[in-house]
C-alpha cells in the first residue's frame, strides 16, 4: 500500500506527506474543536473570576443601605428596594462617640496622620538610598541589596514580639510615632526596591553634566533625579500609603488600649467583635475603609502593576 | 568570588580612579546609611534580640523588672515543643500553605491566560481583578465573615433556598463536617477549607498581576511559528508558553509560600485561629497577648524563623540563578 501511493505521487516528499495526513486531519479539527470551546471558556472564565473578586465588596456596599429588620427577613434577596435605601449608617459609623456614632471620622485622621507621616519619612531615607543603590559603586553594596530583600521578604509576626516587648519595655508603646518609625521599617525596603529600577533608566549622561557644573551629590538627587523620576516616586509614595492605611498587626498590638488612637482598620475589627454594633453601621465603616485605597489604586494602577512586578522580579 | 577580587585589586592599581572611587564609595554609603540604620535597628536586631528571648522563661507582667539579657533556658521551647496543639498547628500551617500557594498560582495562571487576548474592557477587568489582594485586609476578611454569617449571610441564604441546605453551615467556627460525596461519606474540615479558600481568593491576583506581565514580554513569533505549523493552542501552551512561565512560577511559588506560611492577618481576622485554623503565627500572637508568654511566643516564633530561613536561601538562589541567565 505505501508503494502503490509513492508509484502514484512519484516524489521524495511522498513519504513524510502520507505519513503526516491523517495527523494533520487529526490536528486541523482537534484545532477547530479547540478554537471553540475557548473562545466559549475565555469570557466565561473571565466573567466568574470578576465576578468572585468584586462581589463581596459590591454585598457589603448594598447591605451598608440595609437596616438589620430587612436583612433578616429576606437575607437572600440581593438588591435592596429602592424605598429602602438608607445612608443613617454612614453618619452613625463617621459621628463621634459623644454624638452616639462610632467615630470613625477621627479614627480616619489617625489613618491618614500615620499614613502621610509613614509616606514622608519613607521617602526622605528611600530617596538617597535607592539613588545609592542604582548608582553609586560603595563596599557593601550588594550585601546592603540583598539585606534589603530579605527584609522585604520577612513578615511582620516575627516582628510581633520583640518589638512588642521592647516598647512595652521602654513605655513608648501607644505612641504613634513609634507606630510610624515601624511603618517606615517595612517599608523602606520595597520602596528602594521600586525606586532602584527606575533611576536606572535615568541617563547618566546628564548628571555628568550636571557634575561638571558643579552640583554635588543630593543637588543631583533634587536637581535631575527628583523631577524625572516623579511619577514613580509619586506611585510609590501612594504605595507606601496604601500599606500604612491597611496595616493591621502592629496597629493591632500597639495601639489597641486606647481607643481615640485607633486606626480605621484596627477600628472596623475591634467593632465587629463587639456585638451591640448594628451591622449596617460596619458594612458603611467597611465602605469608609477600602474607599480611600480603592480610588487611590485606581488612579495609579498602572504604575502600580509595573512597578511592584518590576520591583520584585529583578530582585 | 575570584573575579571580583581581582577587579578591586586592579582599581586600587589605578590612583586617579581609585580616589575618584573612594570618593563614590563614601557617597553611597552615606546616603544609604538612613536606610540601613532604621532596618537594622527595627528589623534585623529585633529578630536577633528575638532568637535570645526563646531562651527566657518570661512573662508580660515580668516584663517592666525581669533582665532582658541572661538568665536563660530551656523551659519555653520544651514548653511549645510538647504542647499538644503545636503538630496540629503545624499540620494546618502546612495544608494552609502549600493549598494555599499552589492555590492562588493555579487561579492567577487561568486569569492571565484569560485575559491575554486583548478585548475592549480588559484594563478596567485587570484593575478589578486586584482588588482581592489591594483591598484593606480587614474590610475583605469583613465581607467575607458577613457573606458566610450563618443568620443573614448571602451564602447560607442562597444554599438554604436554592441548593437544600437543611441548616445554614456555620462555615468560620465548625471545625469538621461530615459530606457525603458518590456515595463515600468524608470529613472535611470546614473552617481550614474556608480559610484556605480566603487566602486563595485574596491572593491569586498576586499572581496574576507577575504572570500578565511574564505573558506579556514573551516573544510572539515563536507561537506563532508554532501555531502555523499546526499546533493547536493546547501544543502551543504546553511546549512553547509553558516553559517560559516555569522560571516566574518558580519565585512565585517560593515568595507566595514564605508569605503564605507567615499569614496572620487573614487568620486571625475569620476565626481567631479557632476551630482547627491556629496557624503557627496565630500560635505566636496568642502565646504573646493571650497568655502573655513572651518565652514560648518567641520559640514558637523561632520555629517560623527556622523554616523561613531555608525559604529565603531558596528564594535567593533562585533569585540569583535567574539574575544570572538574564
Amino acid at each position: 500500500m505505501t508503494e502503490a501511493t509513492v508509484s502514484r505521487d512519484g516524489t521524495k516528499s511522498v513519504h513524510i506527506v502520507r505519513s503526516s495526513r491523517p495527523a494533520r486531519k487529526f490536528t486541523r479539527s482537534r484545532n477547530a474543536i479547540e478554537l471553540r470551546v475557548l473562545k466559549v471558556l475565555r469570557p466565561v472564565v473571565a466573567g466568574t473570576l470578576l465576578l468572585a473578586a468584586v462581589f463581596p465588596f459590591l454585598y457589603v456596599l448594598v447591605l451598608s443601605t440595609r437596616d438589620i429588620a430587612s436583612l433578616q427577613r429576606d437575607p437572600a434577596r440581593f438588591w435592596p428596594a429602592l424605598d429602602e435605601v438608607r445612608l443613617d449608617a454612614y453618619v452613625d459609623v463617621l459621628l463621634p462617640l459623644e454624638s452616639g456614632g462610632q467615630d470613625f471620622a477621627r479614627l480616619m485622621l489617625n489613618s491618614a496622620v500615620i499614613a502621610v507621616a509613614t509616606v514622608l519619612i519613607t521617602l526622605l531615607v528611600a530617596v538617597p538610598g535607592s539613588y545609592a543603590v542604582s548608582r553609586l559603586d560603595f563596599f557593601g553594596r550588594r550585601q546592603v541589596s540583598s539585606l534589603f530583600l530579605a527584609v522585604y521578604l520577612f513578615p511582620g509576626i516575627l516582628l510581633a514580639v520583640p518589638l512588642f516587648v521592647a516598647f512595652t519595655r521602654l513605655g513608648l508603646r501607644g505612641n504613634i510615632w513609634v507606630l510610624v518609625v515601624v511603618y517606615v521599617s517595612q517599608t523602606v525596603a520595597v520602596a528602594i526596591f521600586m525606586l532602584k529600577n527606575y533611576f536606572q533608566t535615568v541617563p547618566v549622561g546628564l548628571e555628568e553634566a550636571a557634575a561638571l557644573d558643579g552640583l554635588g551629590r543630593l543637588g543631583i538627587i533634587r536637581r535631575i533625579i527628583l523631577p524625572l523620576s516623579l511619577p514613580a516616586i509619586v506611585s510609590n509614595a501612594l504605595f507606601v500609603f496604601m500599606i500604612a492605611w491597611n496595616e493591621f498587626l502592629f496597629a493591632l498590638l500597639f495601639l489597641v488600649e486606647d481607643r481615640s488612637r485607633w486606626t480605621v482598620s484596627l477600628g472596623l475589627a475591634q467593632l465587629t467583635n463587639a456585638l451591640e454594633t448594628p451591622p449596617a453601621t460596619l458594612m458603611a465603616g467597611s465602605i469608609v475603609l477600602t474607599l480611600p485605597v480603592v480610588a487611590i489604586f485606581f488612579a495609579t494602577e498602572k504604575f502600580l502593576a509595573g512597578g511592584l512586578t518590576s520591583g520584585a522580579e529583578k530582585g | 568570588m575570584t573575579t571580583r577580587g581581582r577587579s578591586r585589586v586592579a582599581r586600587a592599581g589605578v590612583p586617579p580612579r581609585s580616589s575618584l572611587a573612594r570618593a563614590e564609595a563614601r557617597a553611597g554609603l552615606g546616603l544609604v546609611l538612613p536606610s540601613v540604620v532604621i532596618v537594622v535597628v527595627l528589623v534585623v536586631a529585633p529578630i536577633l534580640w528575638s532568637l535570645l528571648l526563646a531562651f527566657k522563661d518570661l512573662r508580660l507582667v515580668e516584663l517592666a523588672r525581669a533582665p532582658l539579657f541572661g538568665d536563660f533556658s530551656t523551659a519555653s521551647i520544651v514548653e511549645v515543643l510538647s504542647s499538644r496543639r503545636l503538630w496540629e498547628s503545624m499540620g494546618a500551617t502546612f495544608a494552609y500553605s502549600v493549598i494555599g500557594t499552589a492555590g492562588a498560582i493555579v487561579v492567577g495562571l487561568v486569569a492571565a491566560l484569560a485575559l491575554r487576548k486583548p478585548f475592549r474592557g480588559r484594563g478596567l477587568v485587570r484593575a478589578l481583578l486586584l482588588l482581592p489582594y489591594v483591598a484593606p485586609i480587614v474590610a475583605t476578611t469583613f465581607a467575607w465573615r458577613t457573606l458566610l454569617n450563618p443568620q443573614y449571610g448571602l451564602v447560607n441564604a442562597w444554599g438554604q433556598a436554592l441548593l437544600g441546605w437543611e441548616r445554614p453551615v456555620a462555615f468560620l467556627t465548625q471545625r469538621s463536617a461530615p459530606v457525603g460525596l458518590f456515595g463515600l461519606e468524608l470529613t472535611v474540615p470546614v473552617a481550614l477549607s474556608t480559610v484556605i479558600a480566603f487566602e486563595v481568593w485574596r491572593t491569586f491576583p498576586f499572581a496574576f498581576l507577575f504572570l500578565t506581565a511574564r505573558l506579556e514580554a514573551l516573544p510572539g513569533d515563536i507561537e506563532e511559528a508554532a501555531r502555523m505549523d499546526g499546533a493547536t493552542p493546547t501544543q502551543s501552551f504546553r511546549h512553547i508558553v509553558w516553559p517560559q512561565l516555569v522560571p516566574i512560577v518558580a519565585v512565585l511559588t517560593v515568595l507566595r509560600f514564605i508569605w503564605t506560611f507567615n499569614t496572620f492577618d487573614d487568620v486571625y481576622l475569620l476565626t481567631e485561629g479557632r476551630a482547627g485554623t491556629q496557624v503557627v503565627s496565630v500560635g505566636v500572637y496568642n502565646y504573646l497577648v493571650g497568655r502573655g508568654d513572651v518565652g514560648a511566643a518567641s520559640a514558637q516564633a523561632l520555629l517560623l524563623a527556622i523554616v523561613l530561613a531555608v525559604l529565603i536561601a531558596a528564594y535567593l538562589r533562585l533569585a540569583g540563578r535567574r539574575g544570572g541567565e538574564s
